[in-house]
This record gives C-alpha cells, structure tokens and sequence, in this order.
C-alpha cells in the first residue's frame, strides 16, 4: 500500500511539472529541436530543473535503503551498444515529428484532445511490438 | 532585468523542478527510476508484471494531476498536429525506440544524466540530433510539419 501511495504521489508531481513546464505543448518542443526556425530553449530550463533534485536524490541513495524496503538500482551500466543509439535515433525521430514523448503523451490526454489519443495509441502498439523487433535485430546484426 | 527572463522559462524551470522531486520520490521511497518509457512498456509487453499496480497508480497520477491544476492555470494549447499519418508514424517511432534504447527524456534524460550515466548522456544527444534533424527534414525541406 505505502508503495502505491508513493507512486501517485511520484507520478503526480511528474503530470504536474509536466503540464506546468509547458512540456505537452507540441509547439515547445518542437520549438526546442528546430535549430533552423524560431528556436526555443524552455525545454532546457525543465530538464535543468529535473536533474537538480534527482542529482540531490542520487547522492542520498548512497549507504541507505528505499523507505519501503528492497534496493536502489544498480550502479549505471557503462556498456553503450548499438540497440541504444539505434534505439534513440529511431525514438527521437517520432519525438520530433509530433513533439510528444511518452511522459507528456499520458499528461496530455484530458485535455490534449484526439491527436493526442492517436499518438498514445500508436506508441502503444510500437511498445508492444518493440520485443520482436528487438529479436529479429538481434539474429539479423548481434548487438555488441 | 527579471522582466527581460520570458515566463515561459520560469515555468519551465518550476516544472522541472516538480518533475524531478517526482523522480527523487520514486527513487528515494520505492527504490524505482522514474522512466515513463519502462513503466508504460512494461505494462504493454509483460515484463513488468511483478510491479504492475505500482505503474499503474503512477500513470494515473500522470493523467490525473494535470486535471486538477488546469483550473487554476493560464489558457493551454498543445498544438497536435492533426495528420493522421505523422500521429500514427511518430508514436510507433517513439514506442519502438524508446522500447529498444531502454529509455526516453524522462529515464536517459532526467533520470540517467543525474546519475552521470554514460548511457543517459548518449542516449540524450542520440534523440536530440535525431529530433533536431527530422523537424529540420519535415519542416523545414518537406513541409509536412
């Protein structure tokens, strides 16, 4: 139960910052990786903003244990790969056509309207799908 | 001087900020790394059976807070395309990469350059290039954006 509570909690803040941040405005982001036009650096400001009090949360972690028990994550991995660039460039394509990433796709769909059911939609079905791809990437060029 | 700093960077900033104590709760309480990418993904294809109510109440905080506060906030926009085809081509690209990268903005990004992640980082300028080039592709050489 605790868990839950502090995963609304966790998520909360995060549809909040989300919708405040102005991150669900397609315009912004798109405003963020368009160099060439009207270049709009807000973008820079949110992720500034996130990793201040995650950068604080990290070094916390160290000799302690989660409040509800287990453990953290494990230490980063620093093996790269070709499934991560491949992966990113394929993930930032789509970000860049709609603007939306998953975090602001959940946050945007009371108020988003349609388009916004599309793309969640469409996002789902490539989740979905991603594990075979995956596979088939993997026997056609072994990853690393 | 502060009037010269546009709003919409202040906000930005405020956001990030409840972002990121977002992800410094569900680190430091549950143990668990903010990715919206893995806790939605884990749900689609299965492998986050284990951990499912605790995805599940956190994409309804998500979905919900953003209900709660619009009230209170200043008009909003959000600007969707409306092409049906750019809709379905991008959220199977952002699915499918984000899927195989083991991560989005929220995990590589946030999450992951916090920690000084060689992996967060290059993920990051990986899907930034790759966003940068495509608006420059479709927008600005075929116009379809």
């Amino acid at each position: 139960m605790q868990r839950l509570v502090f995963a609304f909690i966790a998520g909360g803040l995060f549809g909040a910052g989300l919708f405040i941040s102005g991150m669900t405005d397609t315009s912004k982001v798109q405003g963020w990786l368009d160099v060439f036009g009207h270049w709009d650096p807000t973008l820079a400001f949110v992720m500034g903003g996130a990793i201040l009090p995650m950068a604080v949360a990290w070094a916390f972690t160290r000799g302690r244990k989660p409040l509800v028990g287990g453990d953290f994550p494990a230490p980063a991995e620093p093996k790269l790969g070709r499934n991560l660039v491949l992966g990113s460039v394929l993930f930032g394509a789509g970000w860049g056509l709609a603007g939306l990433c998953p975090g602001p796709s959940v946050a945007s769909l009371s108020y988003g309207g349609w388009p916004h059911w599309v793309f969640f939609a469409a996002m789902l079905a490539g989740m979905f799908a991603a594990p075979k791809v995956r596979a088939r990437l993997d026997t056609a060029v072994p990853a690393e | 001087m502060l009037e010269m700093i546009p709003v919409d960077w202040v906000w930005g900033l405020i956001g990030g900020l409840l972002i990121g104590t977002g992800g410094a709760v569900f680190l430091l309480a549950n143990g668990r790394i903010m990715g919206a990418s893995g806790i939605i993904g884990g749900l689609v294809d299965g492998s986050g059976r284990n951990s499912s109510a605790e995805r599940i109440v956190f994409l309804i905080g998500v979905f919900l807070l953003p209900i709660l506060i619009k009230p209170l906030y200043r008009p909003f926009e959000t600007h969707a395309t409306t092409n049906i085809a750019v809709l379905v081509a991008a959220g199977l690209l952002v699915g499918i990469g984000t899927r195989i990268a083991n991560g989005c903005t929220s995990g590589h990004g946030v999450c992951g350059i916090s920690r000084l992640s060689l992996r967060g980082m290059v993920a990051t300028v990986f899907y930034i290039m790759a966003g940068g080039l495509t608006v420059v592709l479709f927008r600005h050489i075929l116009g379809v954006i």
